[in-house]
């Protein structure tokens, strides 16, 4: 029954979130959308002068280079948490660097226990500004498994922001022997105070074909919900406990029962939200 | 009217408590090193600003350590002080002013609002190399004007971390104006943080210093008043757009304590008078990145200079003023005592100092104005406001959720609207430059991942006070009260020519621009000397920006093509489409942009090439 609820649960976010994401640039006539072919040019004042060229330009290499042209640093780490009931210590990490429209961008995800790494995901993506909310990327994914086999993919997916303030990130992978690996999450913040947050969170995860050595069979593998409730006690520090539902599917609930797995699975997390 | 109370006896309101407010006796660190000194005046008092007058000035700019809040930073600033030293010139005076420079980077002074060759303006990159470590770079130019202005450091943003003065140029006729006292009123904010650390947390979440944002408890409130339908549907076009209706400033009092003469509010800076005097009051907008709303409870205020230049007298109550821009008043008082308060436009905290018969006399502070969501018309313009006139705000909202975008583009009302603006045109058949275009035109650039937001339906009215201070049952300036005094605006030629310019941004990847390029996209605007040119500046934004243009006058016009006022700094509010002339008399390239500091740095900026 929890399995029914929790796909029901992610796909319907998906599904409306996707809807939404589609309508950006179609329906909204203030945001987005193409250029009709009468627009202004941008450029239609400047008599064919640029920063460097033309009457009074200072001699020599553009002085004048403001944020625009500046690249920034930031790390998210969106979940840093420990599971009493698994031991499991988890770690989500977003680190990007570049400007406005085209960063680097490298994502961690990964499951320790014991000091020890069990299973980790790495992308490390190109990501450039499509749209005015939404980034596309593309690049590379490394799996790593303490029991199992490595794997590696190339990476293209967008991620960016859905109306009514949905966080998505969706991103297919293409791996060697035709394997393919679809990742989809999405997040939600509601502010209950101006510091007390609440942020809903769901992930599907879905491949290709049979992974018999990481125990992950093909078409839906893996859904999870979480909540977690977040105190900031500033916007970039924030101590939270939370729930997280996860339950697997189809051949991957198989290879867990035949290996006297738990399919599906509640845990209590304790947690920091951290970026600078 | 204004009771006084014993500065030691006044109870805090719970209100003063939300933000920091600063040392009593806070700013410049004492210890200055000798060869600075030999550069101060002679006294640096608490709220007490050195005064600089002749016609030969030595500026020192150096790394000094401050508090305002407890906690100690570096600041920059000139000649040891902030604010800055007065310079107090005269109208007509060539000044030569050496900038020596102590910091271990380059630094730069640009003399705001005031007219001078190109090579004078201070803009590094654009008018020259900049001041480098070390180097002395000396300014020389006539003054051709008088008024209140100011100067400011035009390098990063050491503007925001000290640089910045009143400029003060005395007219050779005399003041048109008596007044008994003069005092320069000079606003600015000040953040312990390093300000790029500032700038990137901003870049990373967008509404990271807003504390005012629209929570689940909000909701809940508003679904027992109006119900599930009506809350939701106050809710759906900021969540559709993904837009945050309480986004007023984008640095708050979280981490800004805002001054008044370099004093934080617990310092009370104290204008003295006696009774019967009448004061003038130069109030400056140094702040990086604050509008401010300006009253003193219990007087009326007589505007009497916007920009240095002289207006049409006006009585008002409060006034609103962006960074950049300058408005001198008149005031009468007849107490003992009168709080000059001036809160931010987002409302986390004020600036506050006292007008008294003597030292340590005070008047309440009052409490701050709620924040209000920003509006319809703040986001759609005309379309807003008709929504809003029509209807109950309700209903109004209702009917565009319905017909989407889309479908409210083609209502009925919007297309009589135009038709009345043809007939209007071709009953007079006129040059059609003799009045501003209301036809809109988006840059093609205004399509992308640049730009959150058009408006296809601007305002063109001046006579809105703005955001948070509409029917507050205060007398507001706004800028259709503002009439340059005859014989100021002197060029009545009809514009050869009209340009228009948006102003965008995305404010969820924090990046600001014109028509979506930032300035590192950008190419110059390109005006030929002595040319009349109208200037159309729409604003696709939902904050109000202080637009400062260097080098030539900016000559406000109403949407029917009078010339009203001559200003610097022209505040463009949410949705609003404003005009102005201009004749650029001198040749070079100037600066054109934001003056919010960050909406600068974001790439709010354009050269403008004069040849």
């Amino acid at each position: 029954m929890k399995n029914v609820i929790s796909l029901v649960a992610v796909t319907a976010i998906f599904t409306t979130s996707a809807s939404w994401a589609q309508m950006d640039g179609e329906k909204m006539q203030m945001q987005g959308g193409s250029a009709p072919e009468d627009a202004r040019d941008p450029h239609a004042y400047s008599d064919g002068y640029t920063l460097t060229e033309g009457p009074y330009a200072q001699q020599g290499p553009r002085q004048l280079k403001l944020a625009d042209e500046h690249a920034f640093l930031s790390v998210l780490g969106d979940r840093l948490e420990y599971s009493e009931d698994s031991g499991n210590t988890t770690f989500d990490l977003l680190a990007r660097y570049g400007t406005t429209y085209d960063s680097l961008v490298v994502k961690a995800e990964g499951d320790t226990n014991g000091g020890q790494l069990e299973e980790s995901q790495t992308d490390l993506l190109w990501s450039h500004a499509i749209s005015v909310f939404f980034d596309t990327q593309l690049g590379v994914r490394l799996d790593q498994y303490s029991e199992g086999s490595d794997r590696q993919w190339l990476a293209a997916g967008i991620q960016g922001l859905a109306p009514y303030w949905f966080e998505l990130d969706a991103t297919a992978y293409l791996g060697d022997d035709g394997r393919t690996a679809l990742n989809i999450q999405a997040e939600y913040e509601l502010l209950l105070t101006q510091k007390l947050i609440l942020q809903p969170r769901a992930e599907l995860n879905l491949y290709g074909k049979d992974d018999p050595n990481n125990g992950l069979g093909s078409g839906l593998s893996t859904a999870s919900i979480g909540l977690r409730l977040r105190y900031e006690i500033n916007r970039q520090f924030a101590p939270y406990v939370g729930v997280e539902w996860s339950d697997a599917y189809g051949g991957t609930a198989d290879y867990r029962q035949a290996a006297g797995q738990d399919i599906n699975d509640t845990q209590l997390v304790a947690g920091l939200r951290f970026w600078f | 009217m204004s009771q006084w109370l014993p500065q030691q006896k006044r109870s805090l309101q719970p209100n003063r408590r939300r933000f920091v407010q600063g040392l009593a006796a806070g700013g410049v660190l004492a210890a200055t090193p000798t060869w600075l000194q030999a550069a101060m005046s002679s006294k640096v008092a608490q709220g007490q600003t050195p005064v600089l007058s002749g016609r030969e000035i030595n500026l020192v700019i150096a790394e000094n350590p401050v508090n305002f809040t407890g906690v100690t930073r570096m600041a920059t600033t000139i000649n040891g002080s902030i604010p800055a030293p007065t310079l107090r010139l005269r109208e007509g005076d060539e000044v030569t002013i050496r900038v020596t420079n102590h910091l271990a980077v380059a630094t730069s002074i640009h003399w705001h609002g005031i007219l001078l060759p190109y090579q004078m303006d201070g803009v590094p990159g654009i008018s020259f190399k900049g001041i480098a470590p070390g180097e002395t770079f000396t300014y020389r130019f006539t003054l051709k004007q008088s008024g209140t202005y100011w100067y400011h450091s035009h390098s990063g943003f050491q503007e925001m971390t000290g640089m910045y003065g009143a400029l003060i140029i005395e007219p050779r006729a005399g003041e048109r104006h008596r007044s008994d006292q003069d005092y320069v009123v000079q606003l600015s904010d000040w953040t312990d943080e390093d300000p790029m650390r500032a700038f990137s947390k901003l870049k990373m979440q967008s509404d990271v210093y807003n504390f005012n944002q629209p929570t689940f408890f909000d909701f809940s409130e508003d679904v027992s008043k109006v119900g599930l339908q009506g809350a939701l549907e106050k809710r759906q076009m900021w969540n559709q757009m993904r837009m945050n209706p309480t986004d007023l400033n984008d640095l708050s009092a979280a981490t800004l304590t805002f001054l008044m003469n370099g004093t934080a509010p617990n310092g009370n800076w104290t204008g003295l008078f006696q009774k019967g005097q009448r004061i003038r009051l130069r109030f400056i907008n140094a702040a990086s990145n604050s509008f401010y709303d300006v009253r003193i409870p219990g007087l009326k205020l007589t505007v009497i200079q916007a920009d240095g230049q002289d207006v049409e007298p006006v009585s008002v109550d409060e006034f609103r003023f962006g960074p950049g821009e300058t408005y001198d008043v008149l005031v009468e008082p007849a107490d003992d005592a009168y709080t000059i308060f001036a809160q931010s436009m987002d409302r986390t905290g004020y600036a506050r100092g006292t007008l008294a018969l003597q030292q340590g006399l005070s008047a309440p502070v009052p409490a701050l104005d709620p924040a209000e969501w920003l509006t319809m018309s703040d986001m759609m313009g005309a379309m807003g406001s008709m929504a809003g006139m029509n209807h109950d705000s309700m209903k109004g909202m209702e009917g565009m959720n319905h017909g989407s975008m889309k479908g409210m583009q083609g209502m009925g009302s919007m297309d009589g609207m135009k038709g009345m603006d043809h007939s209007a045109m071709n009953h007079q058949p006129k040059n059609p430059l003799a009045k501003p275009s209301s036809t809109v035109n988006h840059a093609s650039s205004e399509y992308g991942a640049s730009v959150d937001m058009r408006v296809d339906t601007p305002r063109t009215n001046l006579d809105d006070p703005g955001i948070g201070l509409r029917n507050n049952g205060r007398r507001v300036l706004t800028l259709a009260d503002l009439k340059s005094i005859n014989g100021l605006l002197d060029d009545h030629r009809t514009p050869t020519k009209e340009l228009e310019l948006h102003l965008t941004g995305n404010m969820e990847r924090y990046s600001w621009s014109f028509d979506g390029l930032e300035f590192g996209k950008s190419t110059p605007v390109s005006l030929k000397h002595g040319e009349r040119v109208r200037v159309i500046l729409q604003n696709d934004t939902m904050m109000t920006h202080p637009m400062h243009l260097h080098g030539m006058w900016s000559e406000l016009e109403t949407d029917k093509g009078e010339l009203r006022v001559r200003r610097h700094t022209i505040p463009v509010q949410p949705s609003q489409r404003i005009s102005f002339l201009t004749t650029p008399n001198d040749l070079g390239r100037w600066a054109w942009h934001c003056h919010l500091l960050f909406h600068m740095d974001a790439g709010m900026f354009r050269e403008v090439v004069v040849s």
